[in-house]
């Protein structure tokens, strides 16, 4: 039961990289305006831009794919605390015209193992299904958290002070546009046509030839790689990474804003990250009431609309 | 020596506490097969509603006084029974024939809002309040072994409260239909089983137990705080898995083991910073090799 929504033409792929282009060039411009623009706003916008990176990933896995993680913030610490040794180690003994490349690196860097653990978690998680691999994404971010705690080398349960603010508009907002292009782009391809079929029926898609393993895999890879992209940007951008940043609730942002945004649909993911990032910001009065309207809007929005709110004429999802 | 059994009473004591958490989630996975996540904040409520009740009773029944301790835990277990079937009706009933994810999306949702209402100032506050002394407490002293009077207490009331559950299951007509209800529910429906009434009633049931539970953790703790379910809920959720979820004598097995283990390993230096982690290795490995769990049965999808 493929649904038709998903039958895209090659116009789709078109489509994807006319937004890579369209997100570079938006970037580029709009960061060298970015002196003008207030700090506190200047903020915000990046952290749009990294719950846009970490929003689309998840969507990878969780809507595409049709699996369930809990635990994207898990490798969104890896990716972090990675990039931020790196470039807290590399950057004194750079001059400041290579701090750039460095930063390159260390983001690809914490990516890089990110993904690693990624493809630790999805190998042995394969067997499990629906609610048992929640628990063991769950599971898989507390032990990293547990860990990072535990590692004097990255500071241990007092965080990483002194992250080198590499991070701008620019970067994040580049890296957001190769993000969309990159999962827009897989799911798109013939290759890609495998994460569907195994999120609508894994059996069928088996008895079609398709190997569910290996689509399962390459979601968690990927999906864990951009996760890790964004931790290196969220690390450079607060310059300050602690452990309890990335706990359990972190990880359940980026799940709700995936399933407000409509599981599998790229651009309401991204409407919705942009969304629950200012949420917060424009309730700050409200803040004592915040998390109890935002515990509040995800069961109400799972009773009327669990398929997101951006989502229209398509058949309900996300069976275990 | 003394050292192993000291740990070994530490961890039954423990266990038993993470025995009684996991029974209320086993169950409610046997009749519903989701995970309450909200289960255990139910156990921290029941824990408030102790704090609540004790000043009150204490006052017609001063300490030490079996019967005004008894009184509290009754009152908190029927309070949390009520809470445990609240949420259901309201929260998981309206989706019960949604996909499974929409429900425990909605469960982590419920939870959240329970949390996060009782942190607020207006509700209980954030901060840790001290939990009443409910009896008096006495550290026995066997060789050189510490055995406190409320790690018996512990052990002691689940014991008595696994054997109450099994025959309740085992036993009476409304544990019968419990079990028919989690074998086959359309089957039991037509066997003129009230299906909404089991599940009312098994939600209340796992929420009275983690209630007690919820008391008996707090006997231990240093003290209360909205948040104070969350560790052992996780732990004793993870111990239903390694028994073999919708399976009670698993549940408690599981849950005696996690216990131990955790003790164990928080006993051992090197080891006492990663013991939150522990349980979670634990448990993805149990899935990876035994995913029915230790007593459960492997079943086989058809298509």
């Amino acid at each position: 039961m493929l649904s038709t929504f998903h039958s895209q033409s090659p116009t789709a792929l078109a489509g994807a990289k006319r937004w890579l282009i369209v997100g570079i060039v938006l970037a580029v411009v709009v960061s060298m305006f970015s002196a003008q623009i207030n700090r506190y706003y200047l903020g915000i916008i990046v952290d749009i831009g990294i719950n846009i990176i970490l929003a689309v990933s998840l969507n990878l896995i969780n809507g595409h794919t049709g699996q369930f993680s809990l635990g994207h913030a898990g490798f969104m610490a890896v990716g972090g605390y990675t990039a931020a040794k790196i470039s807290l180690v590399v950057s004194p003994m750079l001059p400041p015209a290579l701090q750039p490349l460095l930063f390159l690196f260390a983001l690809l860097a914490g990516g890089s193992l990110a993904a690693l653990a990624g493809l630790g978690v999805g190998v042995p998680s394969l067997r499990l299904r629906g609610d048992y691999l929640a628990i063991v994404t769950l599971g898989f971010g507390e032990i990293i958290r547990v860990v990072v705690q535990n590692m004097e080398a990255v500071g241990a349960a007092s965080g990483l002070k002194g992250i080198p603010k590499y991070t701008t508009l620019g970067w994040t907002f580049g890296l957001a546009a190769i993000t969309i292009y990159v999962v827009t782009a897989l799911v798109n391809s013939t290759y890609g046509r495998g994460f569907i079929a195994v999120s609508d029926d894994e059996v069928a898609a088996s008895s079609m030839g398709i190997n569910p393993v290996r689509y399962k895999v390459t979601a968690f890879v990927t999906g864990a790689f951009f996760a890790g992209i964004a931790g290196g940007l969220y690390a450079h951008h607060k310059q300050f990474l602690s452990p309890t940043g990335f706990d359990f609730l972190k990880s359940i942002d980026i799940v709700v804003m995936v399933i407000l945004g409509g599981m599998g649909r790229t651009a309401g993911v991204v409407v919705a990250a942009i969304l629950l990032t200012l949420l917060p910001e424009v309730l700050r009065q409200f803040s004592e009431y915040r998390m109890i309207i935002y515990s509040l809007l995800i069961i109400v929005l799972m009773m009327a609309r669990p398929q997101g709110l951006f989502t229209w004429n398509r058949k309900q999802k996300g069976a275990a | 020596m003394d050292w192993l059994l000291q740990q070994l009473i530490n961890g039954l004591a423990l266990g038993s506490i993470y025995a009684l958490i996991a029974l209320g989630y086993t169950m409610v996975y046997g009749v519903l097969r989701f995970i309450n996540f909200a289960h255990a904040d139910v156990l921290m409520l029941g824990a408030y509603s102790a704090y609540f009740i004790a000043p009150a009773i204490h006052e017609v029944m001063p300490l030490p006084s079996l019967t005004g301790t008894l009184i509290i835990v009754l009152l908190s277990a029927m309070i949390c029974a009520g809470i445990g079937i609240l949420i259901e009706i309201l929260a998981y009933r309206p989706l019960r024939q949604r996909p499974r994810l929409t429900v425990l999306i909605t469960a982590i949702g419920v939870s959240l809002f329970i949390e996060f209402t009782c942190q607020h100032k207006a509700v209980f506050g954030a901060d840790t309040k001290p939990f009443p002394q409910l009896m008096p407490v006495h550290d026995f002293n066997l060789g050189g072994l510490v055995i406190g009077s409320n790690d018996l207490v512990v052990v002691v009331t689940t014991l008595i409260l696994l054997f109450g559950l099994w025959f309740i299951v085992q036993r009476t007509k409304m544990g019968t239909a419990m079990r028919a209800v989690s074998f086959n529910q359309q089957a039991a429906a037509l066997m003129g089983i009230n299906i909404n009434r089991i599940i009312s009633f098994t939600f209340g049931l796992g929420s009275a137990l983690a209630a007690v539970a919820g008391i008996l953790y707090a006997l231990k703790a240093p003290g209360i705080d909205p948040l104070m379910g969350v560790q052992p809920g996780l732990r004793a959720f993870i111990a239903a898995v390694l028994g073999g979820i919708g399976n009670l004598p698993g549940a408690a097995l599981g849950g005696l083991l996690l216990g131990l283990l955790e003790t164990f390993a928080g006993g051992i230096s090197g080891l006492s910073n990663y013991r939150d982690g522990i349980a979670f290795a634990i448990l993805i490995l149990i899935l990876l090799f035994k995913p029915a769990g230790l007593l459960g049965k492997a079943t086989v999808e058809k298509v």
